[in-house]
């Protein structure tokens, strides 16, 4: 375990009856972008969750740098340490959600929650909207805004924060390509700029292999192969990860 | 019945319904939103519970209360019986589950992907709580009306707890059911019309500022 990263080790769940994970292990570094890729049902949202400490894993453990930060249930109350690391990761989900504000206090969410002072808010905020396109609509009631307007706000909330770890679940989802573009130069950017660890979720293997630094594959609730963009995609090791790199693999 | 008197009447009845809603409302939401906030054992038998207290009857409460405030009651210390503060104590009790149970309605109903959004962005606690509340504002506000109006349409507990004292204690209902009982009809009437004004000038502004929200 090093400094500067967000791991699990052994993660296991259970979801209706169903093991969606079973001992997955995956490191996330401080200034790396790493793409989870997997068929769909493969358990990447639910790590993702459980990463953020939003679900508690049946079995193994998450280290947040060196703190023990897996949720002991369902309904657990977060100790001090687990709140500390939650202040310092965030995750965008595939269908992100807009609170009943505006779209600036939106994005300040984050920020009024840790408390930054009022008048650093605006110069903290105004950028990251203007950076993704968002910036005319900061008045507007961000439920109303469309889908991929919502995915862009989604963004804008987390990355004003001083964050670790950025958690993105297919967070290109809704968008079009030149919003796409500003999204992956974004999640680039905070990882090879902010030093952010970015853990990406994503069945866009094109998309992997424009901003990822490593590749993870999550296949039937196990991680079958994990390693830098170059070598995953060059010379796979595992054989579902050899099918998948030759299009034999849906995902 | 004097001018003023009416207008000391009406006074006292949104003095009386107005405190006891904003009390019930200040224990009620934040209580109701903790608990539509979390799951946690029990929670069928207390809201089981809690909405049997929909149906409490008014006349019963007032009863309890009255035995409770006599001097011989475990609250007779308190010398409130017959007071504007034994009226406003039996409405907030009348009306407490209300606010509280459709608060805790409301804010459950919140969707999932706001609770974790909020959390995700480190909102814990308190901060989280009032998320839930401002996310659920609309269902809140309702609860908080119909606790209004379950308050200052109500007679049977204060007639007994506050007595009816004429300048003291009488509010619009038990001055209705006052003038009632001695054949004044029109005068009845004429205070049925203004607890009928009274309360639809308010629940409209209320319902207004629903509709404006909601937009």
């Amino acid at each position: 375990m090093t400094p500067g990263s967000l791991s699990c080790a052994g993660v296991a769940k259970t979801l209706g009856g169903r093991r969606v994970l079973d001992g997955v292990s995956i490191e996330v570094h401080s200034g790396e972008v790493h793409a989870l890729l997997g068929p769909s049902g493969a358990g990447k949202t639910t790590l993702l969750r459980i990463l953020n400490m939003l679900e508690a894993p049946d079995e193994g453990t998450v280290t947040f740098n060196t703190d023990a930060i897996a949720l002991s249930g369902p309904n657990a109350r977060l100790t001090p340490v687990q709140s500390e690391a939650r202040l310092k990761m965030a995750l965008v989900p595939q269908k992100p959600i807009a609170f009943r504000t505006t779209v600036f206090e939106n994005a300040a969410f984050g920020l009024r929650v840790r408390g930054v002072p009022k008048e650093e808010v605006p110069d903290r905020v105004r950028p990251a909207l203007e950076k993704l396109g968002i910036a005319a609509l900061a008045d507007r009631p961000a439920h109303r805004l469309s889908g991929g307007e919502t995915q862009r706000l989604a963004f804008a909330r987390a990355t004003v924060l001083p964050l670790e770890f950025l958690l993105l679940d297919e967070f290109t989802a809704n968008l079009d390509p030149p919003n796409v573009k500003a999204l992956e130069q974004a999640a680039g950017e905070s990882a090879h700029e902010r030093g952010l660890g970015v853990l990406f979720v994503t069945h866009d293997l094109f998309q992997a292999r424009r901003i990822a630094d490593r590749v993870s594959l999550l296949v039937d609730g196990r991680i079958v192969e994990s390693a830098p963009k170059a070598e995953f995609f060059e010379a796979p090791q595992h054989a579902r990860a050899k099918a998948f790199v030759a299009g034999e693999l849906s995902v | 019945m004097a001018e003023t008197s009416l207008a000391s009447v009406a006074a006292l009845s949104l003095l009386v319904s107005g405190t006891a809603t904003l009390l019930a409302a200040l224990v009620g939401v934040p209580a109701g939103a903790w608990l539509g906030s979390r799951g946690f054992r029990g929670r069928r038998v207390l809201q089981t519970l809690l909405h049997s207290l929909y149906g409490l009857p008014p006349v019963l409460l007032g009863l309890l209360l009255y035995l409770s405030l006599s001097r011989t009651g475990p609250l007779g210390s308190l010398r409130w019986l017959y007071t504007v503060q034994g009226m406003v104590l039996a409405q907030f009790l009348l009306i407490l589950p209300f606010v509280l149970g459709l608060t805790w309605n409301a804010v459950a109903s919140v969707d999932p992907g706001v609770r974790d959004t909020a959390r995700t962005l480190g909102a814990h606690g308190r901060t989280f709580l009032a998320t839930l509340v401002r996310e659920a504002r609309l269902g809140v506000l309702g609860a908080v009306m119909v606790g209004f109006g379950r308050a200052v349409s109500e007679v049977g507990a204060v007639i007994i707890v506050g007595g009816n004292i004429q300048g003291e204690t009488e509010v619009l209902t038990t001055s209705i059911v006052k003038y009632t009982g001695r054949g004044d009809f029109a005068i009845a009437v004429g205070l049925g019309l203004i607890l009928l004004a009274i309360s639809l000038t308010i629940f409209a502004a209320l319902t207004l500022l629903q509709g404006g929200d909601s937009k």
